[in-house]
């Protein structure tokens, strides 16, 4: 019973190897384009789909997932300094992130985790935006239309049905647009998931499930929440499954990019399972070292997504001192910017606790805001009011 | 006596539990290595082994269904939410299982399931983090629901609603986790105050202020400055609140004749809101004043910057004692 018989996992009874810290080694059945030392390996399938990637193309892909890499680094930053309340840092995860969204179209909907900063800065998002929540200041950064991106899920795998009922939208309209929703090995296990897989495969509804395998949801290992590869549960629902090397953005952008055609063109959903590895804690209050072992991070950093990158650009003869050069100052330039905006972002006022409840009056709530407003009157000084030591 | 925090004396309850009943299993999400995102579970799986402390999937209803099994099987599964806002996927086995199967099996089937929520906020968390959805399940017949406000009574309670043969959700005020207190291990749990009964924290002969988990230290600090202005406040810590122990609130407002109660959970609807109108009925006649609710707004709860003014100070529940008390308040000249 239980967690003895699930830790033995495939690998004593000869299965699949989904234990942690195994997943993604060579030989495995993942689709990889690029090795983890930087070589360009060809694929018959898949390397059509990034045929037309070009210098500049890839070099701008280093670019993105140095300067997410760096947003993170500042944002930690900025919570051990104490102006953020908590983080979640992607650190391993830059080119799964950067892969997937990048293939999208700006009139595509992307339902995140709290964990997809780096697909945010592709949605184009204010920085400070992204910052506001884990600030304290708003319980939703931006609005979602503004950048076709719903504002992060805390409720794990709440947001996969939001996007499959988006893409049910979609069809509905007749439009080409594609629905993307990202979540971890974890989520996997939430009903929310798998109903949402019933209803994209039951309508073949234009959407993508992006699972960024990190390996672990908070201490508790992959194989705890599948005892097969997970992109292999997808078969189950109808949906095709692809598993692809998540540190390889060239690979997971094929993937995307393939499945994003599929459901543009009427083929129904996707399931991409991309096999990565969460580098750093689970957010800034986890403390890893309690449950996972040193030499499991030494493997995965051996894999390191940027490093990958950097390897094939070398190789190509496309590591200028250049381009190092305009990719440090942008991320720079990317941390102080947020910085600032973290820092000068003004406080919300206490009456704002009241806004947006109701779009239209509501009496119970109005008689709450006026008693509260009085309260506060009631002292010369508002700020000083509520506060558990008392101003009396 | 042993001083010890809060999270800690849980700990040493459920430990007890597990020492002393082989039927107790607890289960949750990262429960096991980590020890609990709280480390309430701190080092018992190494000491009582998987099969006893189980890590479980990333599945509320998942785990809530999965303890019902094992309910039925004669066990006593004690589970784990990380924190209250992640209740509800589990929300439908709760109500329409958890709490229906000895009633819909004629008393056949007993549900001897703990379920343990983090719950309240005051800790600059994000969304989903600092609920207070009490009231939810003190509407549900079948379910015995208690919050703890101290770590002697956590210690103590929690082996208490083990050992019930109902099901009891146990409210953890997670912003009191590292409050430490003497802690009497050795006091049992069979002969101690039941879990069912409030108590009288601080005496007073003025007016009754009732409060629950992470508020009784609000409402006790609240009565120490009520004193410094003259007045005295009897401070009731509710414990149990569903059933409420009606009897020891009866004799304290027939007492003080004047009654405040406070709760972090949103007003319409509230524990409150049960509270005024029972003691009401029940003591019509001894009140000198309508009993005053000091709650959280009917708004979701707030992001961290805001939650200060959501949560129940200790001034706004003083405004209230004068509400209570006839005296200027917030809301002098207004009518109703
Ligand atoms: C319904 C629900 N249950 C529990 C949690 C607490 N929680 C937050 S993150 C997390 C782990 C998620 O793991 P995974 O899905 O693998 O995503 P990752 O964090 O690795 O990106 C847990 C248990 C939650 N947010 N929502």
């Amino acid at each position: 019973m239980f967690t003895d018989e699930l830790g033995q996992g495939g690998n004593a009874a000869g299965g699949p190897d989904n234990s942690a810290g195994h997943h993604g080694g060579a030989g495995e059945d993942l689709v990889q384009l690029i090795t983890p030392g930087g070589e360009r390996v060809s694929h018959p399938q898949y390397d059509a789909w990034v045929r037309d990637v070009s210098d500049e193309q890839l070099g701008s892909l280093y670019e993105d997932m140095v300067v997410i890499r760096r947003i993170d680094t500042e944002a930690t930053a900025l919570q051990r300094q104490g102006e953020l309340g908590l983080w979640p840092p992607l650190l391993g995860q830059e080119a799964s992130q950067i892969g997937s969204a990048r293939s999208l179209r700006d009139d595509d909907f992307v339902f995140s985790s709290y964990r997809e900063n780096g697909v945010a800065y592709c949605r184009g998002v204010d920085l400070a935006d992204i910052l506001k929540v884990w600030r304290g200041n708003a319980s939703a950064g931006w609005d979602p239309y503004t950048i076709n991106m719903a504002t992060p899920q805390i409720i794990i795998g709440a947001q996969t049905l939001h996007a499959t009922g988006y893409a049910m939208g979609i069809q509905n309209d007749g439009a080409d647009s594609v629905a993307i929703t990202y979540f971890g090995d974890g989520a996997t296990s939430e009903g929310d998931v798998n109903e949402a897989m019933v209803f994209a495969a039951s309508f073949q509804s234009p959407v993508i499930f992006f699972c960024q395998n990190n390996h672990w949801a908070i201490s508790e290992p992959v194989r705890l929440q599948s005892h097969i590869r997970i992109a292999d549960r997808a078969a189950g629902f109808g949906i095709p499954g692809i598993r692809v090397d998540g540190n390889d953005v060239l690979a997971v952008m094929a993937a995307t990019r393939e499945a994003l055609e599929r459901a543009r063109h009427g083929g129904g959903p996707t399931f991409i399972e991309a096999v990565t590895y969460r580098m750093g804690p689970h957010t800034t209050a986890d403390d890893p070292t309690r449950y996972r072992d040193a030499n499991e991070l030494e493997d995965w950093a051996a894999k390191d997504p940027i490093a990958r990158v950097r390897g094939l650009l070398e190789r190509k003869g496309l590591l200028t001192d250049e381009l190092e050069g305009r990719v440090a100052a942008k991320a720079d330039a990317v941390a102080r910017d947020m910085r600032a905006g973290c820092i000068n972002m003004p406080d919300p006022q206490p009456l704002d606790i009241f806004k947006h409840v109701y779009s239209t009056p509501n009496s119970w709530l109005d008689r709450q805001e006026d008693h509260y407003s009085r309260y506060l009157a009631s002292f010369g000084d508002p700020a000083a009011a509520n506060s558990e030591e008392g101003a009396r | 006596m042993t001083q010890m925090t809060f999270a800690r004396a849980i700990n040493s309850g459920l430990r007890k539990s597990l020492e002393n009943d082989p039927k107790v299993i607890l289960m949750g999400e990262d429960i096991g290595t980590l020890g609990g995102v709280f480390r309430v579970t701190d080092g018992l799986q190494k000491d009582f082994g998987k099969h006893r402390v189980v890590d479980t999937p990333l599945a509320e209803s998942g785990i809530m269904g999965t303890a019902v099994g094992l309910a039925y099987r004669g066990y006593r599964p004690v589970v784990e939410i990380q924190f209250d806002g992640f209740i509800y996927p589990a929300f439908d086995q709760i109500v329409s299982q958890v709490a229906k199967l000895h009633y819909r099996t004629q008393g056949a089937v007993k549900m001897p399931i703990t379920v343990r929520v983090p719950f309240g906020g005051g800790i600059g968390s994000p969304e989903h983090h600092s609920e207070s959805p009490e009231a939810y399940f003190t509407h549900t017949s079948g379910l015995r629901v208690v919050s703890v406000s101290n770590p002697q009574d956590a210690h103590t309670v929690i082996q208490q609603a083990i050992a019930s043969d109902d099901p009891v959700l146990y409210f953890e005020p997670k912003r009191r986790y590292h409050d430490k207190g003497e802690v009497d291990e050795s006091i049992d749990p069979a002969t101690a105050l039941s879990m069912e009964k409030a108590r009288v924290v601080t005496e007073g002969k003025d007016v009754t202020l009732v409060a629950y988990g992470p508020l009784v230290k609000t409402a006790k600090d609240a009565a120490l400055a009520a004193a410094d202005e003259g007045v005295s406040v009897e401070v009731i810590d509710l414990r149990s609140l569903a059933p409420v122990d009606f009897a020891t609130l009866e004799a304290s407002v027939r007492k003080t004749g004047r009654l405040v109660i406070t709760h972090e959970a949103g007003q319409s609807g509230g524990l409150g809101a049960e509270v005024a109108a029972s003691i009401t009925e029940r003591c019509f006649y001894h009140l000198e004043a309508a009993p005053v609710r000091i709650t959280g707004f009917d708004v979701p709860y707030p992001y961290s910057k805001l939650e200060m003014h959501h949560l129940p100070g200790l001034d706004r529940i003083l405004d209230g004692v004068d509400r209570a008390l006839g005296r200027p308040n917030s809301l002098s000249g207004l009518e109703g």
